[in-house]
């Protein structure tokens, strides 16, 4: 192939520039290598985030008590198994491939998000998934619908489209068992003082402990602080927990009239640290559930390539 | 990097929502054969949504000129879409964001 | 609230509309159709839907590949919404079928009959219910099943009952596309590697003696599926030739239900799952499916 020698600093300017002008990035564009490795990085953690993620959900395909929410929820968890491919996908356009991925994935040396390692324990917790973990995600991808990296921009908008149904299904199974009986209504309260804490810290540690943060905000990777993003979750929660009828369990949780935005507590950052270490409650067994799915399924992908191979010889 | 030697290959989707637009491409995903790809096409991408038509070509088939794009890896009238497959490493223990 | 949600669902596989499956249909029964007995023909059709959706939806998140666990989900989901059809069916035209909840319970009768019925008041095939395999497994359940299954949908599409005929028109473009994924890779797996075909065969093994069952006799109102037979076995053996596996030969299930097993396969003196006679692998599938639903009789979902 022929190429035109460019000047590194060219490069690197032109680069700059189309930062700087909020244009995006394409595969084929130079980039830094530390640009494209923090783009790894964070959609393939995105990316295994929505497979694992399939999994505290999916528990309760088999026992969801009506047709409808059955349904509902395999078509969810199913919008998962798409996300996480639509992000797999990004990834291969800087030249990563899915199978690499999934290697970095079950030998631990990627992560997913921590939420995943929390386990379900009943039925309203499909629905606290939805409202709060969904929610949580949401606010942390709309702005990444206007990333800087064009693939992962457009794999963004996809999967925001979908996330808020998946946001509303939740928060609406929520709104009808509080309509229900005296033990559903407890069934909503239990999962919701469960899911609170942890879905404050998928939004990361304080901004003075992330350490990537501010480049990533230059680079347009990332839009928001870790903070900022917290505090709007938090506002725009509160008035859906009224709504709902059940309690936030924070007590210091208050609005600040001088500040329009409410004060709450500090989530357990030790609590964060362990899970992420991979001492969560969940963490063995959502790994082995993944690592399991892909050794019994090396015969198929080889039987199919091996007919693929033989059709082709044909 | 020791990743399934037999990946099944990337295939770029097109899809045309209803009669008189244009195809457009909506993503990728792998498949053993053209045949599955297009199969997997319509469940990805279309969930078999009734009479939208479906195009699927493998990546590494495609021919791309982007004279706007700038790399010197790429010739700047004709190369593949993509950067190549491990056209470099993950290093180990990334850190978590 | 549902209306406030609905919003633009057309990004969304299946939209947001779970609504009551029959909402707005005329229900009538058509003059010359006993409702008990066209009740009891959409019972075993809606069955065989929601066990089949059951098992597959146990995939969900264990496929060979993403694109896989998609496809399975997506089938899934097709039966599921057939069997809710047929099961509000089954319920509109004899309201007897449907079992007693306590006063003022809102459970709907689709979730009545799949929630709260006992493994022998279940009239689906024993195909559908036995335990799940390795990926050969499901491809041949679905094989062996959706050929039949279409086989007879395609006839019930001018069925004397409107709803059932409608819903007969949609599952045939739904199973058709099942049947299309079983046999390729049905073919794929014949004809991958030494392992594929060896777990091909095993799975073909296991699962072929239910395979009559899906075209036992049927009499009363609708198609009886054993005039299907021809039709299903030209199908069947143009996969078994086009894969190069040898038809088997037609033997009982081994573990075919209550006592005593004996005969063809085709006609067990014990009964079929259309009598209500199970394997052991049902009663566990609806204690898992039931659980919810039951601790909650007048639950709101």
């Amino acid at each position: 192939m022929t190429t035109t020698p460019v000047e590194p600093e060219a490069l690197e300017a032109a680069f700059e520039a189309t930062i700087a002008r909020h244009d995006r990035i394409e595969p084929r564009d130079w980039m830094p290598d530390a640009y494209r490795r923090t783009l790894v990085r964070q959609m393939a953690q995105h990316a295994h985030s929505e497979i694992i993620g399939m999994q505290p959900e999916g528990a309760w395909i088999g026992r969801a008590p009506s047709l409808r929410r059955k349904a509902i929820l395999l078509a969810k968890v199913q919008d998962e198994a798409g996300h996480g491919l639509y992000l797999y996908s990004a990834c291969e356009t800087l030249g990563v491939s899915r199978a690499e991925l999934t290697e970095l994935l079950l030998t631990g040396r990627q992560k997913y998000s921590s939420i995943f390692n929390y386990p379900t324990l009943s039925y309203a917790d499909v629905g606290t998934i939805g409202w709060l973990v969904d929610g949580a995600a949401i606010c942390n991808q709309v702005p990444l619908c206007r990333t800087s990296y064009g693939p992962y921009g457009r794999a963004m908008i996809r999967i925001c489209k979908e996330e808020s149904f998946h946001q509303r299904q939740g928060y609406e199974l929520l709104m009808t068992m509080m309509r229900g009986t005296d033990a559903q209504r407890e069934m909503v309260q239990e999962s919701v003082n469960r899911f609170w804490w942890p879905s404050l810290m998928m939004f990361g540690p304080p901004d003075a402990d992330s350490p990537n943060s501010a480049r990533s905000m230059a680079w347009g990777v990332k839009r928001n602080s870790n903070d900022e993003l917290r505090q709007k979750f938090v506002d725009m929660t509160v008035p859906q927990a009224e709504a709902l009828g059940v309690t936030l369990p924070d007590p210091e949780l208050r609005w600040n009239e001088e500040r329009g935005h409410h004060d709450f507590g500090e989530p357990d950052w030790e609590e964060l640290a362990a899970v992420i270490r991979g001492d969560g409650p969940c963490n063995a067994q959502r790994m082995a559930h993944r690592r399991a799915a892909h050794e019994d399924g090396a015969w198929v992908r080889e039987a199919a390539s091996a007919f693929a191979e033989r059709a082709g010889a044909r | 990097m020791s990743a399934d030697r037999r990946e099944w290959p990337l295939y770029e989707v097109f899809v045309r929502g209803k009669r008189g637009l244009n195809h457009v491409h909506v993503g990728s995903l792998h498949a053993a054969d053209d045949a599955m790809a297009v199969r997997h096409a319509r469940d990805v991408y279309t969930r078999r949504n009734e009479g939208v038509s479906i195009w699927v070509v493998r990546a590494d088939a495609i021919t791309a000129s982007s004279p706007d794009e700038k790399d010197p890896m790429f010739a700047p009238s004709g190369d593949k879409v993509y950067r190549h497959p491990t056209f470099y490493d993950i290093p180990d223990n990334v850190p978590h964001m | 609230m549902n209306d406030e949600y609905a919003g633009d669902s057309s990004q969304w596989a299946f939209g947001t509309g779970f609504e009551d499956p029959l909402a707005g249909v005329d229900t009538t029964v058509p003059q010359g159709v006993d409702p008990a007995e066209l009740a009891a023909y959409c019972l075993m059709l809606g069955d065989d839907a929601l066990i089949m959706s059951q098992r597959l939806s146990e995939w969900c998140s264990r496929a060979p590949d993403l694109e896989e666990d998609i496809a399975l989900a997506n089938m899934a989901l097709d039966l599921l919404g057939q069997a809710r059809l047929l099961l509000a069916r089954a319920a509109a035209a004899d309201p007897g079928v449907v079992p007693a909840l306590p006063e003022g319970s809102p459970v709907p009768a689709e979730d009545a009959l799949a929630f709260f019925r006992d493994a022998e008041q279940f009239r689906n095939v024993r195909l559908a219910e036995v335990e799940n395999g390795d990926f050969a497994h499901v491809v041949v359940r679905l094989l062996l099943f959706s050929v039949a299954r279409l086989a007879l949908l395609e006839r019930l599409r001018t069925s004397p009952d409107q709803v059932l005929a409608a819903v007969a028109a949609k599952g045939v473009k739904e199973i058709t596309y099942h049947r299309d994924w079983a046999g390729r890779w049905f073919l794929t797996l014949a004809q991958g590697t030494e392992e594929s075909r060896r777990r091909l065969e095993t799975a073909l093994e296991a699962l072929w003696p239910y395979q009559a069952e899906l075209l036992a006799p049927h009499t009363g109102f609708g198609v009886d599926p054993a005039t299907l037979r021809g039709e299903v076995d030209v199908v069947l053996d143009q996969v078994f030739a086009v894969s190069g596996v040898e038809r088997p030969g037609d033997a009982p299930p081994s573990d075919a239900g209550r006592e005593p097993i004996g005969g063809t396969g085709r006609e067990l003196p014990g009964g079929t799952g259309r009598d209500g006679a199970h394997t052991a692998a049902l009663a566990p599938l609806l204690a898992e499916m039931q659980v919810v639903a039951r601790a909650h009789p007048s639950g709101r979902w």
